[in-house]
């Protein structure tokens, strides 16, 4: 339960932050206690927004529970329906185009690349930089801008459906595309000027918030935060999916595992996912965006689960059908529940400073962890 | 001696990496064309929205206020949200025959996630997105609205 | 030539002409202490407005500009706002100390306005102890937010106060230091006779490295003591949400905000005043016409100009580097600052003694 403000029975201080806080991106409601400004003991406390996504799933048919599960992780929202929709072909067995397969694929990229482009922005802003936020802004931009072209929408783009993608791509898209990929590769050492190479952030992040392999195996850490640690654990990699397997990119992985760790690999899977786009935009195949679906679309009685690569770490979706319209149960294992379970581990002993650090480059997003 | 030269080394290093970050924030002081921000109720006219984007569902009329909608609740259906609500009438041809026909649109704006499903349902692309993204209104009775225009009917040939 | 000087001066004849000396005393008390206040708030609001307009461009933004001309009403706007609203004061917080708490912070920083030279012989208070006199007042600031910290009731604003009362007593030293190696320098504590002994050429030029260095030690230790970023442990706003004014709103809340600002203005005008001679204007050795056309503009605008200049360079930190942790930031000063001004105050001492200065 929580525990009443106040201080506890040793003499330590309990501090409420959250769910009304500036650093802890959305509602999130962490039990601090505290001796001095050494952290002692976290505790989060989840439920905030909590909106029941996995049970609102089983009320709406498989073509429209999709677009529900952009509003859980809603900065890589494109690869949360991806991972729907890969679920429920796997009950259709529909046989997905190719080009549809590529424009997944370059549309999850983006996706992962705008999302850590804001990660980065607002890591930066937890350690208390308050520019380069705006300048990830700046690219974060146009990667919507492209998306707002060809799905629709900005955040939010329901642009996976099952057998394929909606709409064929813009015409201007590879144009677009490229252009953003030029002018983000020129920014790209600002980043580093700005904030990697800063003797206050390196300060701020090296051996900070460590956790080693086999805690963040034990936790069940993954993305970022368990590929600093050392533990290779990319989806793309591991269980290739849609075109991933015919493409060369790297699985970056550091050992150190603390705050800079995790720094270093989301930066270094910004290069990666710019090289994957560079491999695909010129040879997105023609044909068919779409596999031929029936109108209304029921699963065979059974179990399915499929996992994609989020920007955050391993989202797994499982459906149960019992042969009808709508799922009997979802679950979606989301990436962000376990990385903050690991936060106790990793912010005991440190400073109420390095706290927030820490959980910036965690990369939490709530309404992830609560669904 | 070398604990002297690590320390001045340490603090080069320091400063260095300082005065770098300060160098790039120093650039875009002095360099305003930089600047991203666009000044929004000022450039509504040259506002330029992209075809595809999702602003609110709108029933297509032509000039002879003719719309192409049959009330057969595809959209209706395909909503998760219980956005759409169609009211039909059978209206009588002239071989006598009844014929199921949309009565009055209403359109939830106020449930609406533009989630585009409505209009890959719709058989006879009678409904699409509109770009108008400008909805804030003091009432929210004003969100519910009734797409099909007053006195408008079904397009000749529209099945 | 129209300075502020002669207009002083016209005012101290016109009173002592026509009022018996101890009225035109009182009246001139008046008059000086409407002048603080008043120079109070319009370098409360132009301050703000300079600040958010840096930081906007740095962050590649446009800034305020929608109220007044090009938006420089913006921060009388939000200062009608703050006064507006409602001042809240917590249930469990101690009224009389959490009331109090502003108005200490604010009577320092109003204080500290007294011995700065303005101008050319524009000094409210020409004090033989200058240079003590705002080390001292300045620490009382620590008091004030430690006060707040403290009656709030609030854990955030307990950290934050305590923080701070750390950080200006820790940095209290090394900008002490640097500041007394300009004063070994020059070898008086009033700042009047400090300018008069830059009359040629102001000390950063005439010190050699040492007093560069103290003027970089002392730029490093004023932003810490003003609580700016990089060092604004007592506000960390994404830590201790707002520090030790995270439960004052309105008009108090404002009166928090003026002083830092007014105190990062008056940082900056000792540090002009020590280092870049003050009203002095700039000059080059022997060439005549420069330095003819540099006495023409009037001093009170080499005052600001050089203070502005030293405003802008801390508002440049804010907005580029990420805020230090408490530890290393006691670790930057006691084992990094400090040894190095130590030294160097033994360098200028040298320096001083040997004449080596030009």
């Amino acid at each position: 339960m929580i525990e009443e403000v106040g201080t506890s029975t040793d003499g330590d201080l309990i501090i409420n932050i959250g769910p009304q806080h500036p650093s802890t991106h959305g509602v999130l409601h962490l039990v601090v206690t505290l001796n001095g400004e050494t952290v002692k003991k976290v505790e989060p406390h989840l439920g905030y927004i909590h909106r029941s996504i996995e049970k609102m799933c089983e009320s709406l048919s498989y073509r429209q529970f999709i677009y529900v599960t952009s509003r859980m992780d809603y900065l890589s929202s494109h690869i949360n329906n991806l991972g729907c929709a890969h679920a429920v072909e796997k009950g259709l067995q529909v046989e997905i185009p190719e080009r549809a397969q590529v424009i997944r694929v370059l549309m999850s990229e983006l996706t992962r690349l705008a999302s850590h482009q804001l990660w980065w922005g607002a890591m930066a802003m937890d350690i208390g930089a308050i520019t380069p936020f705006f300048h990830a802004f700046r690219e974060r931009e146009m990667i919507n801008d492209i998306m707002e072209e060809t799905c629709g929408a900005r955040l939010t783009m329901n642009y996976m459906v099952p057998g394929g993608v909606m709409y064929d791509l813009h015409p201007d898209f590879q144009k677009k595309v490229k252009e953003f990929v030029q002018f983000f590769r020129s920014k790209f050492d600002e980043y580093d000027e700005l904030l990697t190479g800063n003797v206050i952030f390196q300060a701020r992040t090296k051996n900070v918030g460590i956790i080693s392999k086999e805690d963040a195996i034990s936790y069940g850490c993954t993305g970022p935060v368990a590929r600093a640690a050392g533990v290779s654990c990319d989806v793309r990699k591991l269980f290739p999916y849609d075109v991933y397997g015919k493409l060369q990119f790297d699985e970056v992985l550091m050992e150190a595992g603390d705050s800079f760790a995790r720094y270093q690999v989301r930066m270094g899977e910004m290069r990666q996912s710019l090289s994957i786009i560079d491999q695909l935009i010129d040879n997105i195949p023609e044909g068919e965006f779409q596999a031929k679906t029936k109108a209304v679309l029921k699963l065979p009685k059974g179990e399915y689960y499929s996992i994609v690569e989020t920007a955050r770490g391993e989202l797994g979706v499982y459906i149960i059908s019992e042969g009808g319209m709508t799922p009997y149960r979802i679950k979606f294992r989301s990436p962000g529940f376990s990385n903050l379970s690991a936060l106790d581990h990793m912010a005991r002993g440190s400073k109420i400073g390095d706290l927030v650090a820490i959980m910036g480059t965690l990369d939490l997003v709530i309404p992830d962890i609560d669904r | 001696m070398s604990f002297i030269k690590e320390y001045i080394r340490t603090v080069y290093r320091a400063v260095s990496s300082l005065l770098k970050g300060m160098k790039l924030t120093g650039y875009y002081f002095t360099h305003h064309k930089e600047i991203i921000t666009q000044n929004y109720p000022e450039n509504r006219d040259t506002l330029n929205l992209p075809e595809r984007f999702r602003g609110e569902v709108v029933l297509t009329h032509n000039e002879d206020n003719e719309h192409r909608c049959t009330g057969c609740t595809a959209c209706e259906l395909a909503c998760p949200n219980g956005t759409i609500k169609i009211i039909t009438q059978f209206d009588v041809n002239e071989e006598g025959k009844k014929k199921k026909a949309l009565n009055t649109f209403i359109y939830h704006l106020e449930l609406c996630t533009m989630c585009n499903l409505c209009i890959v349902a719709c058989p006879t692309d009678a409904i699409k997105m509109a770009q108008n993204f400008e909805h804030s209104v003091y009432d929210r009775s004003k969100l519910t609205k009734t797409l099909n225009a007053p006195g408008s009917k079904l397009m000749e040939g529209v099945e | 030539m129209l300075s502020i000087e002669s207009i002083t001066g016209s005012i101290q004849d016109f009173l002592f002409a026509n009022l018996p000396g101890f009225f035109a005393v009182l009246v001139q008390f008046a008059l000086v202490g409407i002048f603080v206040i008043s120079l109070f708030a319009v370098l409360g609001l132009v301050l703000v407005f300079m600040e958010r307009k840096v930081s906007a461009y740095m962050q590649i933004r446009v800034g305020p500009n929608r109220v007044g001309f090009k938006g420089t009403a913006q921060t009388l706007a939000d200062t009608l706002k703050l006064v507006l609203k409602e001042g809240l004061t917590p249930i469990g917080a101690d009224k009389f100390l959490f009331n109090l708490a502003p108005f200490v912070v604010m009577i320092g920083a109003m204080l500290l306005m007294a011995p700065i030279p303005f101008a050319r012989n524009v000094q409210i208070w020409d004090v033989n102890i200058g240079v003590l006199y705002i080390s001292a007042i300045s620490s009382i600031a620590v008091i004030g937010i430690l006060m707040a910290g403290w009656a709030s009731n609030n854990k955030y604003s307990l950290l934050g106060a305590m923080r701070s009362g750390a950080q200006i007593v820790s940095y209290e030293l090394s900008a002490g230091l640097s500041i007394i190696a300009i004063v070994i320098l020059s070898g008086s504590l009033q700042l009047s006779e400090i300018i008069a002994s830059q009359e040629n050429g102001w000390w950063i030029f005439k010190g050699h490295v040492p007093a560069l260095i103290a003027f970089v030690i002392f730029i490093i230790a004023v932003t810490a003591e003003t609580n700016r970023a990089p060092f604004d442990m007592a506000e960390a706003e994404s830590e201790l949400t707002a520090g030790f004014h995270t439960e004052y709103s309105g008009m108090r809340f404002a009166l928090f905000f003026l002083a830092e600002y007014v105190n990062i203005f008056i940082a900056c005008a000792i540090g002009a005043t020590l280092f870049l001679g003050g009203w002095l204007p700039f000059h080059i050795g022997s060439w005549t016409a420069f330095n003819h056309i540099m006495d023409y503009i009037p001093s009170s605008i080499w005052f600001m100009g050089k203070t502005f200049f030293l405003i802008f360079i801390i508002m440049w930190f804010r907005w580029t580097f990420p805020r230090l942790r408490i530890d290393q930031l006691l670790n930057l000063e006691w084992k990094y600052l400090l040894p190095i001004s130590l030294i160097n105050v033994l360098i200028m001492t040298i320096i001083a003694i040997l004449g080596w200065h030009f």
